[in-house]
């Protein structure tokens, strides 16, 4: 740690603010420097308590000490910036903690008659701005008055530690958690002290792990062998470091049992690579079958060679970006509504589809593959000049950022988490709906045998306009979960469309099963192949394999039985 | 050897053909003399723009009758026919290439310019050879050729049909695309090979050459379309109208399919492979977009629009279209995927047999005549 | 004793150089006559371009533009908008009374991000429609496919976009930055400002990144000793959207200890699931900085940039510069388009340039042939967006700063660094092996672009031919 913990008041006005029973309890158990400390804090509540108006009047010195602090950031070299922030974490400012969070957002700003302000909203040309020292709003401003106090990367970083050292004794576990996080491999002789007394209090047993070893990679760098003892079997790679320093220190003691934990961690490691690979490969198998498996419906189960199936599912993803439209600030909630939205609209575009063109092409399949990429051409260009050549924004829900942490080596990606729930949820359903519904019954009967099942009063053309409906709005469903992991522009249904014909031929056409296998399936391979092969190159194999798996086997992974598969 | 002569000259029998040869001769014999004869300037000079066009559609109708081949007698829907394409496309480059020589902007006397600046220290093997005209004109049908013969033999020798086809001739297409874009693969990945100079010693430049190569090109198309007809009218032809109308029956017959379609297919690709070979030095780049599976597609149009199964029609469709993309995209390219869409989808919904469809129907209202198009045509 | 050389070399070239030129114009008076219906007027621009000038004629046709940029296919998102800058440019420019007295008229072709179809485009621009100048092209390839009709067709190219380098062309003028004008100041910047040690260069598999992250490698060993262990180097196909495995490599790659930081080439639509995925995986830019090369805010608009917070971009220009003429030229931009939106980039800024040095040249010979304004363009200084000057170099390249900028959450970019003054472009970079020796110069005597001050000859074609021509006469 670079930088002396910041114990000052701010923090204790964080905290306050957010449960004052805790920090009751906190304080008073912890070392009696830090009772000070909370005498000081309760000094600070009551102060950041009085209305701005108030403040300003009463402590018109620490607005003349506070505007030296804040004008010590407006220079151009960074690293007087940083000993200006240095300056700030040990002033008693209450506002510090503001500052710094308003200056590492990149809202605190200089107005052209020298104050100091904080941009509530950076959008347009017009900003909304307030008062870095009384916290009064101040209207509007254009962006041409305002000058950002700029920063990089390494103050960004010396920023976080700072907030992180305040944060650690901020009453939210999520906060704590978070700076315990980042203390790792950062802890230097100012904060040793400290942080075995915050070990010792701290409740939390996550936290107290995690400062434990942070607090060990402290003892190990400076040659303490039982500190080992306190890393043995943690994966994570500030941890690794930290032994690999040791492995080659000079200590030949500490250095032995450094690479005896290394061996154990690396083989723990390399179950974890193994594990992220199946999840990577299942994850875009996901991705694969979902975008498939509408295909699967009406090129199996209709003989229909649907080229327009890319700009159903782009559809899909459009809609989503207009429900986030229609719905600003809730994403979630746009996202979910997308879901029965986005299947609507491609269900819709489906029977367009189908009784504009397709009925006249009974029976020629590959003419519908010809009339069909007609279709995709002139939806990609309608997307084109009705909305924007450009791609479109689609806002990722809280929820569904970051990754849940397996362990330190292992976390995986809550968005394709989701994906892969969504395209198992979707798959099961379709199985039901043609299995267990008179609808998929209908289907079945009309793909077996399309004569019979007429003059067993089946409604065929009812049947083809349901069949491809379900078929289109699946695609549609497909774009509503893409659009969380790439693109949404008009050229997105393009990138999947020949992936899709992949999948179904390789898993047999008309056989969803096969769909999910050769989906999943080809996931995983192209993902064990791509760190040696490279990205392109395993794709190519995976192509290339599925042509020779073809010849071997014409009819794909499950083939159809029966006459029907006499095409 | 009578009998082959004979198998080869059938063709110059039929009205169809030397009508055909006809049109194609006279167009060619005017747009020369319009470009030598007539002054610039005059209102019916004929630019040496429009004299490259037309060489760069020439060589599409030939693309054009090598996949009507397929599509048409064969019922093969081949959706990779680009590679083929591209293929000799390629291998003309490659000997384009070499012809720069020293000249490059590195002067390196034997590595391409991108080699040498992506750090080749030499040349990979396949580039060998390239540098001998003869050599990289056999490689032009070879390379084609032997793809779709290993291709073919695997496919049909299994079976694999229509839908499945079609499919993995796109994978074909497309994995080679992927491919192609590796700079590793030593073809120029993305930007592929350019800044051609001179083609047997001819400046490239020059406008002269550039007739000469839509000359080459005209005849190349008309040499291809005869090989076709002769093909087709041959015993081998009515074998494969038979295998696409019904292969089953066909194969129940006594008739080794496979081997019947493999020779078309193959010959289909070389010509394919030749097309290429005479459009890459008339647009003056060979890059890996050749190879996308949209632009198979699009080929498969020109022939659905002009009329499947009659060769001429696959080369009205080529010209048509590309004429067509030529004045919309600079008129209103707004438009014009909205136009190719509705192109699309009108031919085969209204126009299944195209525009020599339409041409027949008047022919036969005039006189009950055969149609080259005629009997049931299978789903395939 | 190399000088000598060389001097002898060039009056050697320059000679038959200067008859080729006229062969070119000759060849163009006869093209142009082929274009029907108006041979008298023709004639008499033959006549202006054989180099008799006439002022009083010349006021009667507007000066054609040509704008070669794609308006549909994949290339649209990026090129449109430099289509309308140009429209804007000439709009402006007629507003202020044209030039030489006379308007400007704009050609606009669509090449359909199509590369041959751009080399035909270009041919009907210079051969059908005669435009004096032709502002166009994005990508590498498009630009190769087009050069050589530009330099058979003695046309004015100028090109706006950052690119590969390795290219001097007596027929093009390249605005855009060379690596030495972003690649470079980008890595310096990593590593004297941000300490990092170790380098990922991730890029998408075509020229310019394959280029580039040569140049880069070349010049972290040879400049900064940093260890081959310490370079790690992928290339993933266009639009490559499953970022996965490289994103967990790269992950790794940055835990071993050393600071280490990402440099991107990856193009265009490639780079939306990338971020995502960095963010996804919890790789943020305090841990690992990613500074990109082909990230812009004509990009960004598509992205949900929270998560891309703190990651960097190397250009010449930001719409975030804080000066006037940035600021009026955002507020004409967003004028011309109706969108409260609409956002500038780099490239913009190159056409900007560009379009301003080309109407200085004109106005400085005082006629639009080529060859007049190729002469009269080397040494023009106009102002640039971000408070500098640019001057057009003899190797046809331009002076910019270089700035280095963070992404905000708003889509612009925080201006966290920039070069003290303007940095000149290097047509040839000096870390590759084959380009090291090769200068461009193209001024009288020399008019090469690609001296190569080893052997003390011009390596390139044109001289060559020319030289065996002269020989044979």
């Amino acid at each position: 740690m670079r930088y002396p913990p910041m114990l000052g008041p701010a923090t204790a006005g964080a905290r306050a603010g957010t449960d004052a029973a805790e920090d009751e309890r906190t304080s008073q158990s912890r070392g009696s420097w830090l009772l000070v400390l909370a005498l000081s804090l309760l000094l600070m509540l009551g102060l950041s308590m009085t209305t701005p108006a108030a403040a300003q009047d009463a402590a018109p010195a620490d607005d003349v000490a506070a505007m030296t602090l804040l004008e010590a950031l407006d220079v151009d070299s960074f690293p007087a910036k940083g000993r200006a922030i240095e300056a700030i974490v040990h002033s008693d400012d209450p506002r510090a903690r503001d500052w710094l969070q308003a200056l590492l957002d990149g809202r605190l700003q200089r107005a052209g008659d020298g104050r100091f302000v904080v941009v509530l909203d950076n959008t347009g040309r017009d900003w909304p701005v307030q008062d870095a020292l009384s916290g009064e709003p101040l209207g509007q401003m254009s962006r041409r008055e305002l000058d950002r106090i700029g920063i990089n990367n390494a103050l960004r970083n010396q920023l976080r530690s700072a907030i992180a050292v305040v944060d650690l004794y901020a009453a939210d576990v999520g906060l704590r958690r978070a700076s315990a996080e980042r203390l790792l491999g950062e802890v230097d002789g100012d904060l040793a002290g400290p942080l075995v007394e915050v070990i010792e209090e701290e409740p939390d047993a996550r936290v107290r792990e995690r400062l434990v070893q942070a607090l060990a990679i402290y003892r190990l760098e400076q040659g303490e062998l039982e500190a080992i003892d306190d890393l043995q079997g943690s994966l994570h790679p500030r941890v690794r470091v930290a032994l690999n320093r040791a492995a080659n220190g000079d200590d030949p003691i500490v250095a032995d049992a450094a690479r005896e934990a290394l061996n154990g961690i690396e083989q723990m490691l390399k179950l974890n690579r193994a594990a992220e690979t199946l999840y990577f490969g299942l994850s875009l198998g996901s991705v694969l079958v979902l975008a498939a498996i509408g295909l699967a419906i009406t090129f199996g189960v209709m003989g229909v060679i649907n080229m327009a199936h890319g700009e159903l599912i782009m559809l899909g993803a459009y809609t989503t970006w207009a429900m986030q439209q229609l719905l600003p600030g809730q994403p979630g909630v746009a996202l979910i509504l997308a879901i029965p939205a986005g299947f609507l609209v491609a269900a819709l575009a489906g029977i367009a589809i189908e009784r504009g063109v397709i009925q006249f092409l009974k029976g020629r399949p590959l003419e519908t593959l010809l009339a069909t990429f007609g279709i995709s051409l002139i939806l990609q260009q309608l997307v084109r000049t009705g909305i924007s050549p450009l791609n479109r924004t689609v806002i990722t829900p809280e929820w569904m950022s970051g990754s849940i942490a397996v362990n330190d080596a292992l976390s995986l990606t809550l968005n394709r988490m989701y994906v892969l729930g969504f395209a198992l949820v979707v798959f099961a359903v379709l199985m039901l709906i043609m299995r267990r519904t008179r609808l998929g019954l209908e289907v079945r009967a009309v793909t077996q045998n399309r004569a019979m099942a007429r003059s067993m009063g089946i409604r065929a053309t009812r049947v083809d306009i349901m069949t491809f409906a379900l078929g289109s709005g699946v695609a549609g469903l497909a774009g509503v979960a893409l659009s969380q992991l790439t693109n949404v522009g008009p050229n997105l249904g393009q990138n999947y469309i020949i992936d899709s014909f992949m999948v179904v031929v390789f898993g047999g056409v008309g056989n969803l099963w096969g769909t999910l296998v050769a989906g999943l399936s080809l996931g995983v391979i192209n993902q064990v192949l791509e760190p040696w092969a490279g990205a392109v190159m395993a794709k190519i194999i995976v192509l290339v394999f599925i042509i020779l798996f073809i010849q071997k086997r014409p009819r794909g992974l499950f083939p159809q039985k029966g006459r029907a598969a006499e095409g | 050897m009578d009998s082959s002569r004979l198998w080869l000259l059938r063709p110059f029998g039929e009205r169809s053909t030397l009508i055909f040869l006809g049109v194609l001769l006279a167009a060619m014999t005017l747009v020369t003399l319009l470009h030598v004869a007539v002054p610039p300037g005059h209102p019916l000079y004929v630019s040496a723009y429009t004299v490259n066009l037309s060489g760069k559609y020439l060589s599409y109708a030939l693309l054009a009758v090598a996949v009507d081949l397929v599509w048409g007698y064969l019922g093969i829907l081949s959706l990779g026919h680009g590679a083929f394409f591209a293929l000799g496309g390629y291998a003309m480059g490659m000997y384009l290439m070499r012809q720069i020589g020293d000249r490059g902007v590195y002067g390196h006397p034997e590595l391409p310019d991108f080699m040498v600046f992506l750090n080749w220290d030499s040349l990979p093997w396949y580039w060998y050879g390239f540098d001998m005209a003869w050599f990289a004109f056999l490689m032009v049908l070879l390379v084609p050729g032997a793809l779709a013969l290993v291709f073919g033999f695997l496919a049909f020798r299994s079976r694999v049909t229509g839908v499945y086809l079609s499919i993995i001739t796109q994978a074909l297409t497309f994995a080679l695309m992927l491919a192609f874009f590796r700079n590793e693969m030593g073809f120029g990945g993305n930007n592929g090979l350019t800044d051609f100079r001179e083609i047997l010693g001819f400046n490239l430049r020059s406008s002269e050459t550039r007739l000469g190569l839509f000359l080459a090109t005209g005849v190349a198309l008309a040499l291809g379309y005869v090989l076709c007809r002769a093909i087709v009218t041959s015993k081998l032809g009515r074998v494969c109208v038979a295998t696409r109308d019904a292969e089953a029956r066909t194969r129940f017959l006594g008739y080794r399919v496979e081997r019947f379609q493999l020779f078309v297919f193959t010959v289909s690709a070389m010509l394919a492979g030749l097309a290429g070979a005479l459009y890459v030095p008339q647009v003056g780049i060979i890059n890996p977009s050749e190879f996308s599976p949209l632009f198979s597609i699009e080929i498969v149009l020109w022939v659905a629009l002009g009329g499947r199964a009659t060769l001429y029609g696959a080369v009205i469709g080529a010209i048509l279209v590309n004429y067509a993309k030529t004045v919309f995209t600079g008129a209103m390219p707004d438009a014009w995927l909205f136009a190719l869409g509705g192109l699309f989808v009108l031919v085969t919904v209204f126009l299944p047999k195209g525009v020599a469809g339409l041409l027949a129907l008047r022919l036969r209202r005039r006189r009950d005549g055969d149609g080259s198009f005629s009997g049931k045509e299978a789903s395939a | 004793m190399l000088c000598g050389q060389c001097r002898l070399h060039m009056t050697f070239t320059t000679s038959p150089s200067l008859r080729g030129r006229k062969e070119v114009r000759l060849n163009a008076s006869r093209r142009i006559m082929s274009f029907p219906l108006r041979s008298t007027t023709l004639a008499l621009m033959a006549a202006v371009s054989l180099g008799s000038a006439s002022q009083a004629l010349a006021q009667e046709d507007p000066i054609k533009v040509g704008i070669l940029h794609s308006l549909s296919g994949t290339m649209a998102i990026s090129e449109s908008t430099l289509k309308d800058t140009v429209e804007m440019l000439i709009a402006q420019q007629n507003e202020q009374g044209g030039l030489l007295g006379r308007q400007l008229e704009a050609v606009v072709v669509d090449p359909a991000s199509n590369w041959p179809l751009f080399a035909e485009r270009a041919r009907e621009l210079l051969e059908q429609h005669q435009v004096d100048v032709v502002f166009g092209n994005w990508t590498s390839v498009s630009r190769k496919a087009v050069l050589p009709v530009f330099e058979e067709l003695n046309g004015l190219l100028f090109y706006p976009v950052q690119y590969e380098g390795e290219e001097s062309s007596e027929n093009v003028f390249y605005t855009g930055a060379a690596p030495n004008q972003q690649a470079i100041p980008a890595v310096d910047y990593l590593i004297n400002e941000m300490g990092i040690e170790r380098f990922a260069l991730l890029g998408t598999d075509y020229v310019y990144p394959r280029t580039t992250n040569r140049i880069l490698e070349a010049y972290l060993k040879e400049e900064h000793g940093v260890a081959d262990d310490d370079i790690m180097i992928n290339y993933t196909p266009f639009g490559h959207s499953d970022w996965q495995n490289i994103v967990a490599e790269v992950r790794r790659f940055g835990s071993e200890g050393k600071p280490t930081a990402v440099v991107s080439t990856i193009n265009g639509d490639a780079n939306v699931p990338f971020y995502r995925e960095l963010g996804n995986q919890g790789v943020d830019a305090g841990d690992i900085p990613v500074i990109a090369f082909s990230v812009g805010e004509q990009e960004l608009t598509g992205v949900d940039t929270a998560p891309l917070v703190g990651h960097l971009a190397a250009w010449n220009y930001f719409m975030s510069v804080d000066t006037d003429a940035n600021y009026d030229f955002i507020d004409a931009w967003i004028e011309w388009t109706g969108d409260e939106e609409a956002v500038t980039n780099d490239p913009m800024e190159a056409h900007y340039i560009g379009f301003n040095m080309w109407a200085e040249a004109v106005r400085k010979a005082g006629t639009t042939d080529p060859d007049a304004i190729k002469d009269a363009i080397i040494g023009v200084v106009v102002p640039n967006l971000s408070g500098s000057y640019a001057a057009m170099m003899p190797n046809h390249h331009i002076t910019k700063p270089v700035l280095i900028g963070e992404i905000q959450d708003n889509g612009q970019f925080d201006i966290v660094w920039q070069t003290p003054s303007t940095v000149a472009g290097d047509a040839w970079s000096d870390y590759l092996p084959g380009s090291r020796d090769l200068m461009a110069d193209w001024q009288a005597p020399m008019r090469c672009g690609n001296f190569n001050v080893a052997t003390g000859r011009c390596g390139g074609s044109t001289a060559a031919e020319e030289a065996e021509a002269a020989l044979a006469e």
